[in-house]
């Protein structure tokens, strides 16, 4: 890695030099999460229950965040959640794979006690709205695998709006 | 010789500590998995919780495992609610424990809680070792930390300090002492004769003078004062605790001394007013990664013959990068407080080629109020 570009030799300051550096890692995703990506890889979401404070995370990270302990029971939460803030993202950025205008959200999936983000779609984005009830939509069985990509985006399952009082304290 | 800085030190103890197992390659547990033992051990031991911790302080870095933040995500095997006083260095965790014990003198917290982890193996640790270097003129070329400690010995046999028997000897004793620490993770009995068999890996350091590389987290409570004699029965008491660094240009340094090891010591009070006589203390834990470093840091620290060095085995039977050295400071703590020893020096490093130093003096007794450091 020392083959850096040559620069010319001028007669004033250097200004620039270039030094490439890559470092390539292995990641260990851990008991809790392995549990949860390969449920994932089975088209289902498995949360894991604080055993002090009775609240379900997921994904799963091992311990609750709040009272430091492991995570012991497993949930299988449903496919079916609520939308608790979103944005709609306007602006190109680079390696942006999905066509603007689109609508990332934090999702309350039913029975989990902390919000993640997902993508909404098979909407116009001016009709995404707080509360709104929204269901996951996979891809093909024989195209899921270990990874948040086997969830395609989630989509309104017609169910009217929850209300607010039952997402407030997520917000 | 410069005295003894005259400070006024509040008694600062360690009180408990645990770590976990020391492995080459922790591939099923993240690092909060691996934390939580050790965090809910080095608390149930004493009968603590974290809501009794005035402050949190921890020891990583983020190129081991290539997270950003890794540490923030880390705090969730302790629990922040409520929100806590809690600091990270991006160093190894005997540096989080002098931030700790700093803000102890200070007065307004009588505990924290200090802790660190370190997994080596999702990388090369080579290639992000030599990251630590001066970014234009030394990293672009990756000299590995093998190589420059192999250059340190090489220096140390030309000066005519130490043999690669010496070193042989060194490693010899570490992994034979490492088979009485259940958390060592190379522990053998083998002679020095018998490892001067090894292949150099770069001469003149053979396979065994270089440490192993080491997945591993570790935990320390700290107690001021009467807070620390409701704890534990025999605290270890700091008596005093230093770090100095050297210049970063290896060219510029004698790697034969460690002048910041020397200097942290005399900071520590380690050589009370006695000035250039022998430490006879009964354990010295010194974080010297590679064989020919422990003739370094021994000779810095002026040890008498008759120190028990890195009974645990040291850094030769487990090198967790980031943990290493607040290990030492729990292994010599452990001696004093089951009663083996009533005064300890713990030693820790960071740096290519022992750039940077701590040392960390324990007693049974504790720190005369309102004495010298």
């Amino acid at each position: 890695m020392t083959d850096g570009p040559a620069t010319p030799a001028t007669d004033g300051p250097v200004t620039k030099l270039a030094t490439p550096i890559r470092i390539e890692y292995e990641y260990t995703a851990g008991l809790a999460q392995s549990r949860f990506l390969k449920g994932i890889a089975e088209g289902k979401f498995l949360g894991q229950r604080c055993p002090a404070c009775g609240k379900v995370y997921v994904p799963p990270r091992g311990s609750c965040p709040t009272d430091g302990v492991a995570t012991t029971d497993e949930v299988q939460l449903g496919n079916t959640g609520t939308v608790t803030t979103y944005c709609v993202v306007n602006v190109p950025f680079q390696g942006q794979s999905i066509e603007i205008p689109y609508i990332c959200a934090q999702i309350l999936l039913d029975g989990a006690n902390i919000a993640f983000m997902g993508l909404i779609q098979e909407i116009p984005t001016d009709q995404i709205r707080m509360g709104m009830r929204v269901e996951a939509v996979w891809v093909d069985k024989d195209q899921l695998g270990l990874s948040m990509a086997s969830v395609k985006y989630f989509r309104p399952n017609g169910e009217p709006d929850a209300p607010y009082e039952s997402f407030q304290e997520y917000l | 010789m410069s005295p003894a800085p005259t400070r006024t030190v509040r008694p600062v103890a360690v009180v408990s500590f645990a770590q976990s197992k020391s492995v080459r390659r922790e591939d099923h547990r993240n690092e909060v998995e691996m934390l939580m033992p050790v965090v809910t051990e080095v608390f149930s031991s004493i009968g603590v919780t974290k809501n009794d911790m005035g402050f949190v302080c921890s020891g990583s870095t983020d190129y081991l495992v290539g997270a950003p933040f890794s540490f923030v995500s880390a705090l969730d095997a302790v629990g922040v609610w409520p929100p806590m006083r809690e600091s990270h260095v991006e160093m190894d965790g005997a540096w989080a424990l002098y931030e700790a014990w700093t803000l102890l003198q200070e007065g307004e917290i009588d505990t924290a809680l200090v802790y660190c982890f370190g997994r080596s193996s999702p990388s090369d640790l080579q290639r992000i070792l030599a990251l630590q270097l001066d970014p234009y003129y030394m990293a672009p070329m990756w000299p590995d930390p093998v190589a420059l400690a192999a250059l340190q010995a090489q220096a140390l046999i030309d000066a005519g300090k130490a043999t690669e028997r010496d070193f042989a000897a060194v490693a010899a004793r570490s992994r034979r002492d490492a088979l009485g620490n259940p958390n060592a993770q190379v522990a053998k009995d083998q002679g020095p004769d018998e490892l001067l068999g090894d292949d150099y890996v770069v001469a003149p350091l053979r396979r065994h003078a270089l440490p192993p590389v080491t997945d591993g987290a570790a935990a320390i409570v700290l107690a001021a004062g009467a807070r620390a004699e409701a704890l534990r029965e025999r605290p270890a008491w700091i008596t005093g605790i230093d770090h100095r660094i050297e210049t970063h240009a290896l060219g510029a340094r004698d790697l034969t001394t460690s002048s910041s090891t020397r200097a942290a010591a005399e900071g520590a009070g380690l050589f009370g007013t006695s000035g250039g006589a022998s430490v006879a203390v009964d354990v010295a834990e010194l974080h010297t990664p590679f064989a020919s470093q422990e003739i370094i840091v021994r000779d810095a620290l002026r040890l008498a013959d008759s120190v028990a060095v890195n009974p645990s085995g040291g850094a030769l039977a487990a090198n967790a990068l980031m943990v290493a050295g607040l290990v030492r400071i729990g292994e010599a703590a452990a001696r004093i407080m089951d009663g083996s020893a009533s005064r300890a020096v713990a030693h820790a490093t960071s740096g290519p080629c022992l750039q940077q130093n701590l040392v960390c003096a324990l007693a049974a007794e504790p720190p005369a109020a309102g004495g010298g450091a």
